[in-house]
């Protein structure tokens, strides 16, 4: 709830207090529990998590494209000054693609196998700019391929996703996420199913675009190696709670979290004398289980019984940086 | 694409030709056809004279070696009870199972397949459930009980249908059909029903199975991403998806229809290839055995070849070679 009290101008995207619910067979599952953030114009937000964490789920919850059986429970996703929560069906369609657009996980399978690369562009512009004759549809789709880098962009029209490599569909996938210049991109882990190699460059590729057309980027991903290269900001997610929120520089050189810095030790770096990769001890709690006190008190080596008891909330600590724990690190603290 | 043809038509050839050797064998285990030909109070010398004049009293090899000798020149052999060549009484009465079969095709194509995404695109709706429970119904009545049941109903009962038979033939560019006259149509569709029935039910169920496969995929998600509608999603790209496997299927079960008509055929004493066949059965009148199941064996690989350019066309990462 603190995070939107500084909200200052430009804020494009305001959630507030989200909560997203799994309801199944076994119980309720809190993916995403009483999350806020805001995102600025040209911003660019870095969610890290583990898998489970819920930062998947809070991005769908943005679009409303949700399972059949989870719901949004409460909370406000205030864009552009209007709460898309009790928005119909109809009116996040047009704010979906247009408005907000998104790159999912699987980019390998993004695209509909029996369509040309040229039909499932072009569709964006059916879908959104039903005025453009067919001409126009066809030299935007060229323009964009260009923009992402595809060589020979006329013969790619005609091709089939099957004959395109993994970097080039993701490619094409960023084009169809872009084409319409939309306000919001939501990237969840977009490299992850890419080989290691072209992961840095279509990260490099995305984050240009999105500079280029003034679109704010929330990028979803595990690697904190890869948002503390390209985000603005970072927020950091556990069991479904925001746990940190800062700025890049604070949040990397002033991590006060433990989970966080936790997180920070675990990123391998060249030239460096530690034998073995630090790795952070125990599980994720079970979903279904959640303990009472903080989510992350078993695996925590500051944990204290407070800890256990009671459920920190996500304050202020110093002016722009926010945790939430009863026992946050100081300046030159180490934990691990 | 010539030299693809050409291996499906050497595939053709060949399965007839085991089909042939099977059925040839087989049959020699029906009973003795010349018994069922002669007189009752035939003497031992004139039985023995029939059986020489049929060429049944060599050894069941050297009859097969001299049917595919007549088999070159294009003579699938004479049939013992009718006197005529094998070929064209099962041509003759090829029409007339192929008019029901194609009835029944188009019923299944255009009944199933909408049923089907109607059923797998609103899983939850009461009108979905009934239509499922339906075609468990479908699957499980067996198709003569649905002919007699179909007969009564219609045309002991109501009188609105015919109960048996062909009725009037129109003939249109030199092809002679009930499918041109309206009483051949009234003829047509309770015996096109019966044969549909069953088929209807699990081309609909596969057809509803593949679409909520279909609508669970990523690409699906993606599209929801871009702002595609329910009906943009379900007709313009997750239909083509499901088709595929209905395409196999249906291929499968139109080969299938034209041998099950046999049943349908006696049901409603349609002229048709399947009571010619039931009929020699009874007579163990292998020439015709013999050559309806080479056809009905022909036509399966024809059917499979058609399914197989249809994938192609359907999903480009197919390629005939």
């Amino acid at each position: 709830m603190a995070v939107s009290n500084t909200q200052s101008d430009g804020v494009m995207l305001d959630v507030r207090n989200l909560c997203m619910y799994f309801h199944t067979f076994d119980g309720v599952i809190k993916a995403v529990d009483d999350i806020s953030f805001s995102l600025k114009e040209k911003e660019i937000l870095g969610i890290v998590g583990e898998s489970g964490s819920g930062k998947s789920a809070a991005s769908y919850s943005i679009l409303k494209l949700l399972a059949g059986n989870g719901k949004i429970e409460s909370g406000q996703i205030i864009f552009e000054g209007q709460d898309l929560v009790p928005a119909s069906e109809k009116k996040m369609r047009q704010v979906r693609g247009d408005k907000i657009s998104m790159v999912f996980q699987d980019s390998l399978t993004s695209l509909d196998p029996l369509k040309t690369i040229e039909q499932q562009i072009s569709e964006m512009f059916i879908l959104h700019r039903p005025e453009m004759t067919k001409a126009e549809r066809r030299e935007k789709c060229l323009e964009l391929l260009r923009a992402v880098g595809i060589p020979k962009p006329e013969e790619r029209l005609k091709s089939y996703p099957f004959q395109l490599s993994g970097g080039m569909r993701q490619r094409v996938v960023i084009a169809i996420a872009l084409s319409i210049e939309p306000k919001l991109l939501i990237a969840d882990e977009p490299t992850t199913a890419l080989d290691v190699t072209i992961q840095a460059q279509i990260l490099r590729l995305m984050t240009r675009l999105v500079r280029d057309q003034g679109t704010s980027l929330i990028l979803i991903t595990h690697d904190l190696a890869v948002v503390s290269e390209n985000a603005d900001r970072i927020a950091v997610m556990y069991c479904g709670k925001l746990v940190e929120h800062a700025s890049r520089d604070e949040l990397i050189h002033h991590a006060c979290h433990p989970y966080t810095v936790g997180l920070l030790k675990c990123i391998p770096r060249l030239r460096s004398s530690r034998p073995r990769l630090p790795y952070i001890p125990g599980m994720v709690p079970a979903m279904l289980h959640l303990p009472q006190g903080c989510y992350f008190a078993d695996r925590c080596p500051r944990a204290q019984d407070r800890c256990r008891q009671e459920q920190p909330q996500l304050i202020e600590h110093t002016p722009g940086h926010f945790v939430a724990c009863h026992f946050p690190l100081q300046a030159g603290e180490d934990v691990f | 694409m010539l030299k693809y043809f050409l291996r499906r038509f050497g595939q053709m050839l060949i399965v007839m030709l085991v089909v042939s050797i099977l059925v040839f064998f087989l049959t020699s285990f029906l009973g003795d056809p010349v018994l069922m030909l002669v007189r009752e109070d035939a003497s031992e010398a004139e039985i023995q004279a029939a059986r020489v004049r049929l060429g049944l009293d060599r050894p069941i090899y050297v009859q097969y070696g001299i049917f595919l000798q007549d088999l070159l020149q294009g003579n699938f052999g004479v049939s013992y009870t009718y006197g005529k060549p094998a070929m064209s009484l099962i041509l003759e009465r090829f029409p007339a199972t192929m008019e029901v079969v194609i009835v029944a095709s188009l019923l299944i194509i255009f009944i199933a397949i909408p049923l089907g995404v109607y059923a797998g695109a609103f899983p939850n709706r009461r009108s979905s459930k009934l239509i499922m429970g339906g075609s468990i119904l479908g699957i499980s009545l067996p198709n003569f009980w649905i002919g007699m049941m179909l007969i009564y109903i219609f045309a002991v009962e109501l009188h609105v249908m015919p109960a048996s038979g062909r009725g009037q033939v129109g003939t249109f560019l030199g092809i002679s059909s009930s499918l041109f006259t309206k009483d051949g149509w009234k003829h047509l569709i309770l015996p096109s029903v019966t044969l549909a029935i069953s088929n209807i039910a699990s081309t609909l169920r596969l057809t509803r199975s593949g679409i909520i496969e279909t609508m669970r995929e990523d690409f699906v998600k993606f599209l929801r991403a871009k702002g595609a509608g329910n009906r943009r999603i379900m007709f313009g790209h997750a239909l083509k998806n499901a088709l595929i496997p209905v395409v196999t299927v249906l291929g499968l079960n139109i080969g299938g229809l034209i041998a099950f008509t046999t049943v349908t055929e006696t049901i409603y004493a349609w002229p048709g290839m399947g009571k010619l066949l039931i009929d020699s059965i009874g007579k163990a009148d292998r020439p015709i055995i013999v050559a309806y199941l080479m056809v009905t064996a022909g036509m399966f690989v024809v059917i499979n070849f058609i399914v197989d350019i249809l994938y192609s066309l359907i999903d480009p990462r197919i390629s005939l070679a």
